[in-house]
């Protein structure tokens, strides 16, 4: 099964919940950083990099002797990353999305597949044997989304060949980004904290993630500070709360050492079990009722 | 026209909090979220929307289901995984659509039409801090990058109508498509960080970000008391990095108080908190005025 760790507000508690959860998980598990932008799981799983490979996107490239500047690609381009200037065809490789579209309309075979680094995926393996993959957005780069399909593309294939289950630590947010990082998990889990612009972002991920008909979950962080408003939303929208975490100083400084929350002690160990069992069972009902 | 950008990386660190405090003690501005994905500066300031519209970015390929006779050449053509067979005919999933027009073009019954597409929408407001330019991103859309660009030449309009001179921003996480448009024409970006593992790691991201595209940057550590070797490695940072730190501010519940409240950190009665934020907005305007 895919656990999706996510949120609307960034710096909820998604990472802590995903490291704690693949720290407690009971059955083969792997741990896929999906926050391409700034991917933080490793720095509490601390796993040993095997390997990095450069992912890239497919540009045109051109060339200008066979180019008879009839503009035919730069008319199709739909985000502006070919313009003909004059008697100069211009090429804006950072804003191209891959498409192919122009290498499809130039009558003469003038333009040929290029490549733009988008970032890497590194691949490496924890001390419990947790196997962690994580993609890396090259500083620069605006496009996130075809990064996280390589990323997701090489995790769906070690799960399948070793038998694991997934938790994916998502990005923040409700936008292109976070939705390529929950399409495909069997649970949603929303990390939301009790305060208003907990609850705000948490009604937009929610809202967002409705429509793609996977069951969802809430784990309230820092339970005890602000309202109980969370509380009430996820009552009114039958929404369950799966976990909560209590607001102490102990649990801030735990992070703020790097340390794994499921980690700081037994109470802590046995509250992530918990919601590690009611998550798989989460997903079984999510499957028997599809 | 003077712009502060406020960004993080990591999320969670206090950006916006902190962004509401500044439009509170800042004079003659306009206010500007850039968040646009998942905004919250609003829930502070309580616009009172005065104009809006919608925000339409791009395009959607939509397959008419009469016309599609189910070949499936545009499948094999969708560089975005979009397009899967449904029975007998093929249909397009919006949400992972990016709208290159490939599969409109190449359609041998010309059955897909090619749909603008409703991304958003924008507002401009009055707030009890002064005018407030912010927008929301529909659920699963992309182009926020764009939609962050429409919203800062409002805000600019909005300034050089009013006769005034400085642009508050409040930004999103990450270094994406959003961030990387909410730099332009900016003055300086304000990074507020925090001592634990994943606050350095992503202001080192962020701080490379604005560097590859020379903006300046000054750092502000919140929540500095939660871990000395952080805080120190944060401010060993700053100084190979030559970024000014604007103030170190502790780890307070007053912060969560006055979100709770509906208020900036620094209205209502004085606070030892409250006071170390005026001190740093008074860096920051020190920086700002500095060429």
């Amino acid at each position: 099964m895919i656990v999706a760790v996510a949120s609307g507000k960034g710096g909820t508690g998604k990472t802590t919940v995903s490291a704690s959860l693949a720290s407690v998980w009971k059955r083969p598990v792997m741990a896929v950083d999906m926050d391409v932008e700034e991917p933080n799981l490793h720095l509490f799983l601390r796993p040993t990099w095997a390997s990095a490979e450069s992912v890239h996107l497919a540009v045109p490239l051109l060339d200008e002797d066979r180019c008879r500047l009839c503009g035919a690609c730069a008319d199709f381009c739909q985000f502006k990353a070919i313009s003909l200037l004059g008697k100069h065809l211009m090429l804006f490789p950072e804003m191209c999305h891959g498409c192919g579209g122009c290498l499809s309309v130039c009558p003469e075979g003038a333009l040929r597949r290029g490549q733009r680094e988008l970032g890497t995926v590194e691949v490496g393996i924890t001390g419990e044997a947790i196997p962690c993959l994580t993609g890396r957005l090259r500083v620069g780069e605006a496009m996130s989304p075809p990064l996280m399909r390589t990323l997701l593309g090489k995790a769906w294939a070690q799960k399948e060949l070793e038998a694991r289950d997934m938790v994916i630590d998502a990005p923040p947010g409700v936008s292109c980004p976070a939705m390529t990082a929950v399409r495909g998990a069997d649970v949603i889990l929303l990390v939301t904290e009790p305060t208003p612009f907990g609850l705000h972002d948490l009604r937009l991920a929610w809202k967002a993630f409705r429509p793609l008909g996977i069951p969802m979950g809430v784990v309230i962080n820092r339970a005890g500070l602000g309202d109980r408003n969370v509380q009430g939303f996820c009552e009114e929208n039958v929404l369950p709360v799966l976990a909560e975490i209590p607001f102490s100083r102990d649990v801030a400084e735990h992070y703020a050492r790097g340390g794994v929350l499921a980690r700081l002690d037994a109470g802590m160990k046995e509250r992530f079990e918990a919601l590690a069992e009611r998550l798989e069972r989460m997903a079984l009902e999510g499957v028997t009722h599809a | 026209m003077r712009e502060l950008v406020i960004l993080s990386g990591k999320g969670g660190t206090g950006k916006t909090s902190l962004a509401a405090a500044f439009a509170h003690l800042a004079q003659g501005k306009v206010l500007c979220d850039l968040d646009v994905d998942a905004p919250d500066l609003h829930l502070i300031a309580e616009p009172a929307v005065q104009r809006s519209g919608p925000f339409l970015s791009g395009h959607v390929a939509v397959i008419d289901p009469d016309l599609c006779k189910g070949c499936g050449a545009c499948e094999g053509l969708c560089a975005f995984g979009a397009i899967a067979k449904q029975e007998s005919i093929f249909t397009i999933d919006a949400s992972r659509c990016e709208g290159c027009k490939v599969c409109v073009n190449r359609c041998p019954e010309e059955a897909i039409d090619f749909q603008e597409r409703l991304c958003g929408s924008w507002y401009e407001s009055e707030t009890r801090f002064g005018p407030m330019v912010h927008a929301l991103l529909d659920p699963g859309q992309e182009n926020s990058g764009k939609l962050v660009t429409l919203l800062k030449a409002k805000a600019r309009e909005r300034a050089r109508q009013l006769g005034l001179d400085l642009i508050l921003s409040d930004g999103a996480p990450g270094i994406g498509c959003p961030v990387i448009s909410s730099l332009a024409q900016a003055t300086l970006a304000l990074l507020v960080t925090e001592p634990t593992p994943s606050g350095l790691h992503d202001l080192e991201r962020v701080e490379s970000l604005c560097r590859h595209f020379r903006m300046p940057t000054a750092v502000l550590i919140n929540k500095a008391d939660l871990n000395p070797d952080y805080l120190s490695a944060i401010r060993s940072l700053c100084s190979t990095q030559g970024m000014p730190l604007v103030g170190q501010l502790p780890h307070d519940p007053a912060v969560v108080e006055a979100m709770v409240r509906g208020e900036a950190v620094t209205e209502g009665p004085a606070t030892p908190f409250g006071d170390e934020v005026r001190h740093v907005w008074g860096s920051i305007l020190h920086l700002l005025d500095t060429p």
